[in-house]
């Protein structure tokens, strides 16, 4: 007789996605850079938005209200919606 | 799931009766079975009774279905519908239900009978698994002959690094009686994956835990708790401090169940202690996806995140507890969690007056993660019994020992500001005139546990507190109804 348990996780099967092709240039790409609201984690980002727009992109700032959670989905859903990249920075 | 669904079969109109051999009384009213004209089932001899086309209900499918406890049982059945029924041998019973008012003259009024097949203890877990087992949903994880069930479930990742018990259909059945919730019923949404949990997923873990069914309801309040908004698991999970839910347990459901709250009552030995906090860990784990080095980033963790849960010494305490003192009732069974890291020891054995106490007290929880840090962290307050007595003679309640805590703990901005006694951190240069409390008002949690010896008590650090970090919730246990 076939032994069997039953499964304790969420039983999520985990789907392989193919990863989008990275950009050649970064010209006329909107990077989102957002924010998790660690310290300093505003002076990095301010930093790489000097290099992005240096290399002909459009960037837009968010930030999560806390980094201790979750970002919202309605932000979560602004930068899907209106960016083509994103960067998303840890701080301390 | 290759269970097929077993439906119960409507009995036969007319009178049913149920018996075995191997019972006393059903050997008794054998005789009279023959002229009854009743359908016999009989459990385990199929030529029992003598004399009777008896149908041998080989695999209890009967007797399961339609719930007999005891044999003999004999049921009335009009239109596919039980109308009465009546166990063991109640002569006027049997009178009334055959019509018959001479039945049974030569026996005596009355014989209790036995217990019937399907209730058997060694069987009842496999007769529930076949008969219930298509209502559970979870997917089967198959095992092969080779396959060793205690590996399997540590290759899977299932466990928390230490052997699990094999949730197998029988035991998570088993857990689910612990409960009168619906086994589909949503319990949580579990961070960090925010999934659905039902009651039957947190059954199944807290088989693996190695809850008995009775700890189950504590088992869903604690996780109730701990994936409130308030307590946010996500971020008590993903920060770098070494902390996770610590459970406090109250009310008289607590001894009902056999929790420790006494000798060595945060330390080894208790089942329920262990095996409730491990349950909510496994659920986070299995079920909100919350593994070490994913989410869970702690940069040393503790020990306690394989369970910390303990309940609160009522019985002899001179305080209200910590249930009560957050809204619930002495009679509620209520969980409290906590986001904190693990115990440390507050010793003062020449300790003889409260004001003593509450100094000693804030001096150690004075240096609660860093001496300099304030306001943002919460503590429990672990009062031994000993240490409580000092209160008691002195007759200060709750409250008073904790206002005396924080008056003793309102703090000279100028050591606190960074850079002060040679210490970087601490509170900006803005406060250096300011008085700032160690603690926010309510950021003192006191309980009442612990052995009756030792002058000792304990605190347990916190996380983060306020909107931004976990706050404690306290949630009312569900008893089975």
């Amino acid at each position: 007789m076939t032994r069997e348990l039953l499964d304790p996780t969420s039983e999520r099967s985990p789907s392989t996605r193919e990863r989008l092709a990275r950009p050649t240039s970064l010209s006329g790409q909107v990077v989102g850079l957002l924010d998790i609201h660690k310290p300093r984690g505003d002076i990095f980002l301010d930093e790489l938005a000097g290099l992005l727009t240096g290399a002909g992109a459009q960037v837009r700032h968010y930030q999560k209200p806390t980094f201790t959670k979750p970002a919202p989905v309605d932000l979560r859903h602004e930068i899907a919606t209106q960016c083509t990249l994103v960067i998303e920075a840890l701080a301390d | 799931m290759n269970i097929p669904v077993q439906r119960p079969a409507p009995l036969p109109d007319g009178l049913v009766v149920v018996v075995k051999r191997d019972c006393a009384t059903c050997v008794m009213v054998a005789p009279l079975l023959i002229d009854l004209g009743a359908t016999v089932y009989t459990q385990d001899d199929p030529k029992f009774p003598d004399g009777v086309a008896a149908i041998h209900d080989h695999d209890l499918a009967v007797s399961w279905h339609h719930d007999i406890e005891t044999v003999p049982t004999l049921i009335k059945v009009q239109g596919g519908i039980e109308v009465e029924r009546t166990v063991g041998w109640v002569r006027d019973e049997w009178r009334r239900l055959t019509g018959n008012a001479l039945l049974g003259e030569a026996l005596s009024a009355f014989r209790p009978g036995c217990g019937s097949l399907s209730v058997d203890p060694n069987r009842v877990d496999g007769l529930r698994a076949r008969f219930s087992g298509h209502t559970l949903k979870a997917r089967r994880v198959e095992l092969a002959d080779l396959d060793d069930e205690m590996e399997i479930l540590f290759d899977r990742g299932f466990t928390d690094g230490l052997p699990v018990v094999p949730p197998t259909a029988e035991r998570v059945l088993r857990m689910l009686e612990g409960t009168s919730r619906a086994a589909d019923e949503v319990v949580a949404v579990v961070a960090p994956d925010l999934v659905e949990l039902t009651v039957e997923k947190a059954a199944i873990n807290a088989v693996m835990a190695g809850c008995r069914p009775e700890y189950l309801p504590w088992v869903l309040a604690a996780v109730e708790a701990v994936c409130s908004d308030a307590f946010n698991i996500h971020g008590v999970l993903a920060t770098t401090m070494p902390v996770g839910p610590v459970i406090v347990c109250n009310g008289p459901g607590t001894r009902a169940i056999g929790m420790n709250s006494g000798v060595n009552a945060m330390g080894q030995g208790n089942r329920a202690n262990l095996t409730i906090g491990r349950a909510v860990q496994l659920i986070v784990r299995n079920v909100g996806g919350g593994r070490p080095g994913e989410v869970d980033r702690a940069t040393h963790g503790n020990p306690g995140k394989l369970s910390f849960c303990f309940a609160e010494r009522e019985d002899d305490s001179p305080f209200t507890s910590l249930a009560v003192s957050r809204g619930c009732s002495p009679t509620d069974n209520a969980v409290t969690v906590f986001a904190g890291e693990g115990p440390r020891c507050i010793v003062d054995q020449k300790v003889r007056t409260p004001e003593e106490l509450a100094t000693v007290f804030a001096a150690c929880l004075r240096t609660l993660h860093n001496p300099k840090l304030v306001y943002g962290f919460d503590a429990i307050l672990v009062i031994g019994p000993e240490h409580a007595n000092v209160c008691a003679e002195a007759h200060w309640d709750r409250e008073r020992l904790l206002a005396e805590i924080h008056q003793r703990l309102q703090l000279s901005g100028a050591e606190l500001v960074w850079g002060a006694g040679g210490i970087a951190d601490g509170v900006p240069e803005q406060f250096r005139d300011a008085t700032l409390p160690k603690f926010r008002p309510d950021g003192i949690l006191l309980v009442h546990a612990g052995g009756g010896a030792g002058l000792f008590s304990a605190m347990i650090g916190g996380w983060v507190n306020g909107e931004m970090g976990s706050q404690p919730v306290t949630t009312r246990v569900t008893q089975r109804r």
